[in-house]
């Protein structure tokens, strides 16, 4: 798998370049429409002024993208006291992929499942889950899920991703901004321009109009193709850390069946999750979406019938697509063959309503809530400026010492030892 | 002149070249040593666990005596052991200790309902995960030093330099391969 990083890196740098070429070709293309009388001095302020726009973008986007994704996402951090099991699986994961770090994990209040990891570094990463997603799979499925987003984290998704995003977003808003301009000083520049040239003048704006409003779409193009290529893999890391593909299978199952149009209406962000929001509640697919259909993906992922590595599931890949797959040579070649594990708990005790019970108390607890159960089996939530003494349970009438048991809960929890 | 310049590059060179192939070897033989004590981690971290579970257990299950007896002996043991082959067979023994108290468990409704068991049950489920996933990337890791270390032309390298093949962790018992299935 180490051998898919450097290759993946490579591929990243490549692909950054002919972002950047294209970037570059528009805001020449855009200078000379401009001062088309001295050629060499306006294609290069056309080339810096198109490079400084992305480079503040850029900027913006290294120093605090990784919060402002996480705030748009409406992401509360969870530590391990208020969400011991989701905090584990995701520990059991950092440790099977070997990253440096214990992402950070946070919590969206959302009854859609799914799930995103954003990180620039593998040492500093992040990933959120929904509470619907805590809600409706069980252990192995949240295993494979989390398997997946740290993939990303492992694969340097998260950091290509975000770069290739935002130089795509420069391509667009360049190319936007001058057809704009164009539409609104169209008139004054036309008359302009006869004056000294004619027919050639016509000519340069038509090939400009083509040209921005082409550069967005191939930047696009590139930035999706890529995009799914990347989903693939990690849906192959995570078979390869988990050795059990079927939960992520089923995990995904369940998560294409949950999705709504109003969850994510952040264009930024749809692309990011496990499962693309818009696309999957009836969106756009093919050449432009940025995940691949997600009945492929779990046709693959059960189509790994013996083994969990990454040979298993090129193999897969290729019997379902009939053509070459995602992974290349050089880590199949490194790739070891490993067998698959046994399901831990079988998918009937896993119960819903119990789980999105559980989820919403761990929100509870990140919002500074206390947790008593009562002997009737009700958990009462203590809201954090609560200041009566005692509590008495609605649904059997029992008094409970508000200070005493939230002291004995906390308690309880620090008997077990960290490492 | 302009000869010379280019045997001083080309010789320059190749001793970059060297010192990245020999830091590699390093970076992997240390990552390998780094992967075993992963493992170390995660087994200590099963038998901090333990003292307490039996505690919580104890008030429970008044008629498990000999089970919970088996489970501190096998947990002493095991952190007693000094060798790999001694530690293996101690966490061994433990695993069974551990997957036949899990079995009783299930008679002890009282028990399963309690907060503090339920915690408990979920660490000793996730370190037993983390066992495996830590034996799991020693093993990828001792694969990729291996690899490295026949493969020409680092083998040169490694060989002149005295750099070992790492061992694979292996598990001897079928019931061990299978770790105990902790299942509430």
């Amino acid at each position: 798998m180490w051998e898919v990083i450097q290759i993946n890196r490579r591929k990243s740098v490549f692909l950054m370049a002919g972002l950047a070429l294209i970037l570059a070709a528009l805001g020449a293309l855009i200078g000379y429409f401009v001062q088309p009388a001295y050629p060499a001095d306006s294609v290069f302020y056309g080339i810096l002024g198109a490079m400084i726009i992305w480079i503040i973008m850029m900027l913006a986007s290294l120093a605090g993208g990784e919060q402002i994704l996480l705030a748009t996402a409406g992401a509360h951090e969870v530590k391990k006291e208020d969400a011991p099991q989701l905090y584990n699986i995701v520990e059991e994961m950092k440790i099977a992929s070997g990253l440096p770090a214990m992402p950070r994990v946070y919590i969206i209040d959302s009854p859609v499942p799914n799930a995103f990891a954003v990180g620039l570094k593998p040492e500093r990463a992040a990933v959120a889950v929904t509470t619907g997603l805590m809600a409706k799979l069980n252990r192995d499925e949240l295993q494979g899920v989390l398997g997946h987003e740290i993939g990303h984290i492992n694969n340097r998704d998260t950091l290509f991703m975000t770069l290739a995003g935002v130089t795509v977003g420069a391509v667009v808003i360049i190319a936007d901004l001058f057809l704009r301009g164009l539409w609104f000083s169209g008139g004054s520049r036309r008359r302009s321009s006869r004056d000294s040239g004619g027919q050639g003048t016509i000519i340069i704006l038509i090939v400009s109009i083509v040209l921005a409003i082409l550069a967005p779409l191939l930047a696009q193009l590139l930035y999706f193709a890529t995009s799914r290529k990347r989903e693939y893999l990690a849906d192959a890391s995570s078979a390869q850390y988990t050795r059990y593909p079927e939960g992520l299978a089923s995990a995904l199952e369940k998560i294409s069946t949950g999705q709504s149009k109003n969850f994510s209406k952040s264009r930024t962000l749809a692309p990011m999750y496990i499962v693309n929001p818009m696309a999957a509640a009836g969106g756009v697919s093919g050449l432009f979406s940025t995940h691949p259909p997600t009945e492929d993906r779990i046709r693959i992922l059960r189509g790994m019938a013996k083994s969990s590595s990454l040979r298993a599931y090129e193999e897969a890949y290729e019997k379902v697509h009939n053509n070459k797959g995602v992974i290349d040579s050089v880590s199949l070649g490194a790739a070891k063959e490993q067998g698959i594990r046994n399901p831990s708990a079988t998918p009937a005790d896993h119960d819903p309503r119990k789980g999105l019970r559980q989820a919403k108390d761990i929100l509870h607890k990140t919002a500074g809530y206390g947790l008593i159960n009562c002997a009737c089996g009700l958990t009462m939530k203590i809201p954090p400026n609560f200041n009566r003494q005692s509590v008495t349970c609605p649904r059997c009438g029992r008094e409970h010492n508000v200070a005493a048991e939230l002291l004995a809960v906390s308690e309880a929890l620090n008997h077990i030892p960290d490492k | 002149m302009i000869a010379l310049i280019i045997v001083l590059a080309i010789v320059i060179f190749i001793i970059f070249w060297l010192i990245g192939m020999f830091n590699g070897l390093v970076r992997l033989r240390n990552q390998v040593k780094n992967a075993w004590s992963q493992i170390d981690v995660q087994l200590k971290r099963r038998h901090d666990l333990i003292p307490n579970l039996v505690e919580t257990a104890r008030g429970y299950m008044k008629h498990e005596r000999e089970t919970l007896e088996s489970i501190t002996k096998a947990r002493n043991l095991a952190v007693q052991a000094n060798s790999v082959a001694e530690q293996g067979k101690a966490e061994g023994e433990l695993n069974n200790a551990l997957s036949r108290f899990l079995m009783v468990v299930e008679n002890y409704p009282d028990l399963k309902a309690n907060q503090n068991f339920l915690a408990l049950q979920e660490e000793l489920t996730s370190t037993e995960n983390k066992v495996g996933f830590a034996r799991q990337f020693y093993n990828d890791q001792v694969l990729r030093l291996n690899t490295k270390i026949e493969s020409f032309p680092t083998n040169l390298m490694a060989n002149t330099m005295g750099f070992k093949q790492a061992d694979f962790f292996e598990i001897e018992s079928a019931e061990e391969r299978a770790v105990p299935k902790v299942q509430f």
